[in-house]
């Protein structure tokens, strides 16, 4: 039964609300606050400009709503303000690393480390950058339950590693990698750490500086915000010294024929008009996120997590990939159930509104490695409740049936 | 919705198919990739003086990927392949919504994927079959 604290919460979405669709699949993309719509409305109705550019009050207003959105960021995961760039999504971000720092530092022979359970957008700008420089691309194993320890990390790493990229919280697995251990192990090679915490910082407390890494990359519409906004952190001495990664308007100081000078991080790497919409969402995504607390986002995640693999359990024919302890899921359960493909698993449970994500979730090498072809993956954000759960367990366990297996 | 292809039709193709074997005495072999989602068919045909006399597949994928190769193959059996060819050219042009009641019976069991068209994510499942054997009809006219 849905409590008043679960319908507090649901309230807050419009889309959920309004609709009887049991939304599974928020490490896709999750829903949306009431309030960070209207901020994004409120930002055009009142404040838009283009920022950075006018010489007039509203072109002003539009710049410190943008500069406020990169210091509420900055915030939230214990940065400062000129260590944070903004871009569309963690791709981007990642991207960004590969062209504007991988390139210009990687010589041939050198070694970059990823982990074969990385998303394609931590594993393909790697595989371009190592193409393009001559280095090489080296691939972590992790166990069948999806964890990597320092130990498996550390076997890796020589003195020609330059770059380690791996992902804070797995989007298939749902578990958590030790950054801190891999940083200091990463840094003693004398190499950076470039973090995807593209499924970790919408559900856990971040901060960048107690975990030590060089890169931080993330996606607003994960957390709340609207699509088209996501964060690069970079520790400011690298930023500094990268060259940009777009050319265009607002990230030149003077231009000539002949050339430019940049103007000063973080503005170097924002070229062209930026997207203060969808900042002023990211904002008001990150004022949401504080408001519930870390503390009760993953209380509530994790009780949700062990709902659904204590359901789930009870199914025959169902088999859960990744970890035993559902703490360590952070609300993301990938699953299979035997001779029922995932795209059925997912055209049935559509059936019934229920939306799950089915395929390979952008990690084939990874799929491949666990010898499986494609699962179906639930996962969930603070707006579930255990009504979503009861709804989603109770057509998994009619799957096999509707396919016409006993 | 989607849940109406998942009928009796299609799950006892998918379950118990009739034509899912290996085929040693077949003289063409193709197999067909859906990468996206790694459905996967190995088509068998035993084609001579221009008559599928035998057919199999083989593979793995969805039940509408393997249930779709299973009627198709009910379909073409024993057919010219220019019957064979017309009829796929039917089922594409039922996948993408335009085709006639009698074409539609033409189909027999498989036109019960009609409805498919308004599922894009869906439509690739249903038709590798059906292009693996365009690509076979191709290739045995060589
Ligand atoms: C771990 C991980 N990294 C990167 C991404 C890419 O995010 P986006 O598509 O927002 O760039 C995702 C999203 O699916 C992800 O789960």
């Amino acid at each position: 039964m849905m409590t008043a604290e679960d319908k507090k919460i649901l309230e807050r979405f419009p889309l959920l609300i309004n609709s009887d669709i049991v939304y599974l699949d928020s490490a896709a993309t999750t829903q949306k606050p009431a309030e960070v719509l209207k901020a994004v409305d409120d930002y055009y109705k009142t404040s838009n400009a283009n920022p950075l550019r006018g010489l007039y009050e509203l072109s002003v207003k539009a710049t410190d709503i943008y500069e406020e959105a990169r210091k509420k960021t900055a915030d939230f995961i214990n940065a400062s303000s000129d260590e944070i760039v903004f871009t569309r999504n963690a791709t981007e971000s990642l991207n960004l690393i590969a062209y504007s720092y991988a390139l210009n530092t990687l010589k041939p022979g050198d070694e970059v480390v990823v982990s074969i359970a990385e998303h394609h957008s931590n594993m393909l700008p790697w595989q371009f950058a190592c193409k393009k420089t001559g280095a090489v691309l080296r691939y972590a194993e992790c166990t069948k339950e999806g964890l990597l320890t320092p130990n498996m990390l550390e076997k890796l790493l020589t003195d020609k590693t330059k770059i380690v990229a791996i992902a804070q919280v797995s989007n298939v697995f749902g578990c958590e990698n030790d950054i801190q251990s891999f940083v200091s192990l990463v840094h003693e090679k004398g190499a950076v750490f470039v973090c995807d915490g593209a499924q970790s910082v919408p559900h856990m407390k971040v901060d960048v500086r107690a975990l030590g890494v060089d890169f931080m990359a993330f996606s607003g519409h994960k957390m709340y915000a609207p699509m088209g906004i996501g964060v690069l952190y970079t520790k400011k001495e690298i930023l500094e010294n990268m060259d940009p990664f777009l050319y265009g308007g607002e990230m030149i100081e003077y231009v000539t024929t002949e050339g430019a000078t940049y103007a000063e991080v973080p503005h170097k790497f924002e070229a062209g008009t930026v997207n203060a919409g969808g900042a002023a969402g990211l904002s008001k995504a990150i004022d949401f996120i504080n408001d519930i607390g870390f503390d009760y986002i993953e209380k509530r995640e994790s009780y949700l997590s062990e709902l659904m693999m204590t359901e789930l359990r009870k199914i025959p024919h169902v088999n859960i990939i990744g970890d035993d302890n559902p703490s360590n899921h952070h609300g993301i359960v990938t699953f299979t159930v035997d001779d029922v493909h995932p795209h059925d698993i997912a055209a049935i449970l559509d059936s019934d509104k229920i939306a799950v994500r089915a395929g390979h979730h952008c990690a084939q090498p990874l799929l491949k490695y666990l010898g499986v072809m494609s699962t179906a993956r639930a996962s969930m954000a603070v707006y579930n409740n255990s009504d979503d759960v009861m709804r989603f367990a109770e057509s998994v366990k009619s799957l096999r049936k509707r396919l016409g297996y006993n | 919705m989607a849940s109406t292809f998942y009928n009796e039709v299609l799950t006892d193709h998918n379950i118990n198919p009739e034509h899912k074997h290996s085929l040693p005495e077949a003289n063409y072999t193709l197999e067909g990739v859906n990468p996206s989602c790694g459905d996967d068919i190995i088509l068998n045909l035993r084609i001579e003086d221009g008559i599928i006399k035998d057919g199999s597949y083989e593979g793995s994928g969805c039940a509408i990927s393997q249930a779709s190769a299973d009627m198709m193959l009910d379909l073409i059996l024993g057919k010219t392949i220019e019957e064979a060819e017309k009829l796929s050219e039917i089922f594409l042009r039922m996948i993408k919504g335009s085709v006639s009641e009698v074409e539609l019976e033409s189909l027999e069991e498989a036109s019960i994927l009609q409805d498919i068209s308004h599922m894009p994510a869906r439509v690739k499942c249903a038709v590798l079959g059906w292009h693996t054997l365009d690509e076979i009809i191709n290739k045995s006219k060589e």
